[in-house]
């Protein structure tokens, strides 16, 4: 069937097996790698994205549920090569090893911080509970989200 | 600013936090097929039939082979032994391989196919653990004939190897402990699932893979399709994870052979289900006898050390050996003996995973310095160091001597945990060391080509996997030609483009690719004094003037090669001494809730002894990410194996890793720099010292904060439990 979904501001209509994911549409049809596929069980949140507002896992997400509402990917946090504050503070803090788990952690601790602007670190860890990543001892995650809400999440 | 032992943020980072970087599922080549593999729901079967009628009529469907599909015999490969077959013929061995595969116009079509395919097998008995891979009633996991002239083809013992010196037989101890310890199956979980792609080129064929190793993927691609080495091309996007589990080739050859065979593209692109059966960490059953004097001195180590492999050897075995061969620790010993076995088993094979066989080892030659510590009544940290060996000491008499503070390591961290500070109830602390042989023999090559406008490309074969080598590389780079940062490009990744390296692994790129960048850049300084000395008025000059100055119109550049790595010595047990050593030092505190034996880690100190820290953050990163990943052996990660060999907590749902609520409290990384590692600079080193140590630490912090003993990994809220309540019981199966 046909969808149209707003993704990063721009409205695309583009046609959907019923059983594919936005995950999927994403990645496939629409050309937006950045989001990252890992268990596609809803565990590692490496595809977080954010669904009108609202952070989800894009795996668990049917592209034909998507039909006329809002999508934010990570390409979409970035303006103009301008980085969005967390993503700028994700860089300072050396938050980033390999990269892959990243996308998802930041739109995840984007979404964290439009809710709760300033997050405690229980706050942090709960926030990002979802987002698993391999590399890192996560405490440079817990400073980059730290530095971002000190800053104000522009 | 001096850029080297600066913290400047990593390359790749923008990259990496817009979604720009392309791993190796984003990238995607016109035209290309999809992949999708085929197996039995069972560890060991013998193949009786496949039907793919159905599956090959399907709409898109553009293929489908099975092992009769192949050249005979049926193409091998391995890194080591040439040993795993394309597509199982004739059995399967492990539940996940592959016995036919599809290719189809669409990742859907694929899939449908897949599940139309049916394979008729009849269930055999699988060996699945230690005792039955050592029992000799047990069927044998590789065929005898594959391994011609060898004693041990009719067992399942790949390898077996026997290490030590003196006479462990005729040492007296006043102390003997004798345990067993086991260290479970466990998975690399990279977020990445593995992706490859293979294409027809103009030269032969060119396989995408995310590997740690693009020239052993090359080697073992063109050995596979009896091709030379030349006319097989490994692109190697930067892996999203590697830990060993992206080093050695999975796959490719199959990827490779089906690209030729086609005339197309093909794209895999591995579930993180199927990345589980694709590669793991070898489980370990290590028994340990260690003799000590009544002062706390090690008379004598007995160790016998037996992983669990795979049903294909992939480097098994040298993670065996390797671990084994310096099993007794940072420790001096006057006697020490060692027997290892590499078993095969119908199970993933097991692989190089962050620390190399060394974190088995080391759980179980730590806890029983810990238990003599508490039988003598000495200080756990003063055990430790009365056995340490002083700078320049020959620990392991066969090998290179202590190259560094280790003393100071133990004191850092045993200040840091503030050991001797008197205790909460329900609370323990616990003190290791590991320490792990590094790079024996390999080499690493680099291209440094200053441009005709004084900007520097530097091609190496290194991998990016997240430890951060393009950084480090172009600060050495930046170092040595006197260029800024955005001067310099590093390329990787590409064997039609960068020159040989023997692999990113055993935390040597920092070493031997520095060295060699280091030696290239001076040859291409050499060049320009030389063509200074032809110039008039070249005093002065920057380079890129003098570029211009010697070439003029016709314009060019310069080029310096830099070779680095140590020898192969045929009569070392491993083919080459340790190039460093890597020290860890790990000490927590915990808490264990009573009633839960849930575990709280309230502080973790890493400290490491890494040499020269080039970009301090990164070592640091490094440090913690490994601690972390060990904490996920040390509590909470191992495969389950149902007796068909299937494994039963396949996928995220059921394995679960450290999240972040999972990690330490308080967690601090202390490096210690003398600079007195063989790399750049004086660096050593690291990246997987935080795996070697920190099991036993958690584990003797458990024992004392629950007043239980635990020797089988992971120490599970439930074990903990189960340890509580069952009184008497010292070991919890």
């Amino acid at each position: 069937m046909t969808v149209s979904i707003t993704v990063n501001g721009t409205a695309r209509t583009f046609d959907v097996q019923t059983h594919h994911t936005l995950l999927r549409s994403l990645r496939d049809q629409l050309n937006r790698s950045g989001t990252k596929e890992c268990c596609a069980e809803g565990e590692c949140g490496a595809c977080t994205v954010l669904l009108n507002g609202r952070a989800v896992n894009a795996c668990l997400v049917l592209a034909v549920e998507c039909d006329g509402e809002e999508v934010v990917t990570i390409e979409g946090l970035s303006t103009n090569g301008q980085l969005d504050p967390v993503q700028q503070a994700f860089v300072e803090t050396g938050a980033v090893q390999c990269g892959f788990c990243i996308p998802g952690m930041i739109v995840a601790a984007r979404y964290l911080l439009s809710s709760n602007p300033h997050p405690s670190e229980n706050e942090i860890k709960e926030g990002l509970a979802g987002n698993l990543c391999r590399c890192a001892g996560y405490s440079r995650i817990i400073d980059a989200v730290e530095l971002a809400a000190k800053r104000g999440q522009g | 600013m001096d850029i080297i032992g600066s913290s400047i943020p990593r390359l790749g980072a923008v990259e990496r936090v817009t979604g720009a970087q392309q791993y190796a599922a984003d990238i995607r080549v016109e035209n290309a097929l999809h992949v999708k593999l085929v197996s039995v729901p069972c560890a060991h079967a013998r193949i009786l039939a496949v039907h793919s009628n159905d599956a090959a009529g399907l709409p898109g469907v553009r293929g489908l082979f099975t092992a009769a599909d192949l050249p005979h015999p049926v193409p091998r490969y391995g890194p080591v032994y040439t040993d795993r077959p394309m597509l199982a013929t004739g059995e399967t061995k492990f539940s996940g391989e592959p016995v036919a595969v599809v290719v189809a116009e669409t990742e859907d079509a694929a899939k449908s196919a897949a599940r139309l395919v049916r394979i008729e097998f009849e269930e055999l008995p699988a060996v699945l653990s230690v005792d039955a891979a050592l029992n000799a009633q047990s069927p044998l996991v590789q065929d005898a004939a594959l391994r011609p002239n060898d004693p041990l083809a009719g067992t399942n013992t790949l390898r077996e190897w026997q290490f030590g010196w003196g006479n462990v037989d005729e040492a007296a101890a006043d102390l003997v402990v004798e345990n067993d310890y086991s260290f479970p199956m466990v998975t690399h979980f990279a977020i990445e699932p593995h992706a490859f792609l293979a294409a027809p080129d103009a030269n032969g064929v060119t396989v995408w893979s995310p590997t740690q190793h693009p020239y052993v993927l090359q080697r073992v691609v063109a050995a596979a399709l009896h091709f030379p080495i030349a006319r097989v091309r490994i692109i190697a996007p930067d892996p999203g994870g590697g830990f060993g589990g992206k080093g050695w080739p999975k796959v490719e050859p199959l990827m490779a052979w089906l690209a030729l065979h086609v005339g197309r593209p093909v794209r895999l692109v591995l579930s993180l289900e199927e990345t589980f059966q694709a590669a793991r960490r070898a489980s370990a059953r290590i028994h340990a006898r260690t003799g000590f004097s009544s002062d706390g001195r090690i008379v004598f180590q007995d160790i016998e050390a037996n992983f669990l492999l795979g049903a294909y050897a992939d480097i098994g075995a040298r993670v065996v050996s390797k671990a084994s061969y310096s099993a007794c620790g940072p420790y001096r010993a006057a006697h020490a003996r060692i027997a290892a076995r590499a078993l095969l088993s119908h199970t993933t094979p097991s692989t190089a995973f962050r620390g190399f066989g060394t974190p088995q080892a080391s759980w179980a030659v730590e806890s029983q310095l810990n238990q003599a510590a508490a039988t003598l009544g000495i200080d756990a940290v003063e055990i430790r160091r009365r056995n340490l060996p002083a700078r320049g000491e020959a620990f392991n008499p066969n090998d290179t001597p202590a190259d560094g503070e280790w003393n100071t390591a133990l004191t850092k961290a045993a200040n840091a945990i503030a050991w001797s500070a008197p205790l909460a109830p329900n609370r323990g602390r616990g003190i290791s060391l590991g320490l792990k042989s590094s790079s024996t023999a390999s080499r690493s090559v680099a291209i440094v080509r200053l441009h005709f406008d004084g900007s520097a490309s530097v091609l190496c074969g290194t991998s990016d996997m997240g430890q951060g080598a393009r950084t480090v590389l172009m600060q050495i780079a930046a170092e040595e030609l006197g260029l800024s940062p955005d001067r310099i490009a590093i390329v990787m990744g590409d064997t039609a483009v960068v020159p040989f390296d023997s692999s990113t692994s055993a935390s040597r790129s920092t070493v031997f690719m520095g060295n060699a960048v280091i030696e290239a850049c001076e040859r291409v300084k050499m060049q320009l004094r030389q063509m200074a000395q032809t110039v008039p008025g070249a005093d002065g000059m920057s380079p890129a003037d003098l570029l211009q100055a010697h070439f003029g119109p016709t314009r060019g550049e310069v080029i310096g090669i830099g070779e680095a790595g140590n020898a192969y010595e045929p009569g070392h047990p491993l083919g080459g001494r340790a190039a460093f050593w890597e020290l860890m030092c790990v000490a927590c505190e915990v808490e264990v809730d009573p009633e839960t034996g849930e575990t709280t880690i309230h502080k973790l100190v890493l400290v490491s002894d890494v040499g020269k820290a080039l970009n301090p953050h990164q070592v640091e990163a490094q440090d913690e990410g490994a601690a972390v990943m060990g904490i996920g052996h040390t509590l909470m990660e191992q495969l389950v194996l149902g007796a068909d060999g299937r494994i039963l907590n396949l996928g995220s749902l059921d394995y679960r890793i450290p999240s972040i609520k999972d990690v330490p409290l308080e967690l601090e990384s202390h490096l210690i720099e003398n600079a007195d590692g063989p790399g750049p600079y004086g660096a050593k080193g690291a990246g997987e010292g935080g795996t070697l140590a920190v099991s036993a630490a958690i584990g003797a912090a458990i024992n004392q904060a629950a007043g239980i003993t635990l020797r089988d990994l992971p120490l599970t809220p439930e074990r903990i439990w189960r340890a509580r309540n069952e009184k008497g019981r010292t070991r919890n199966e």
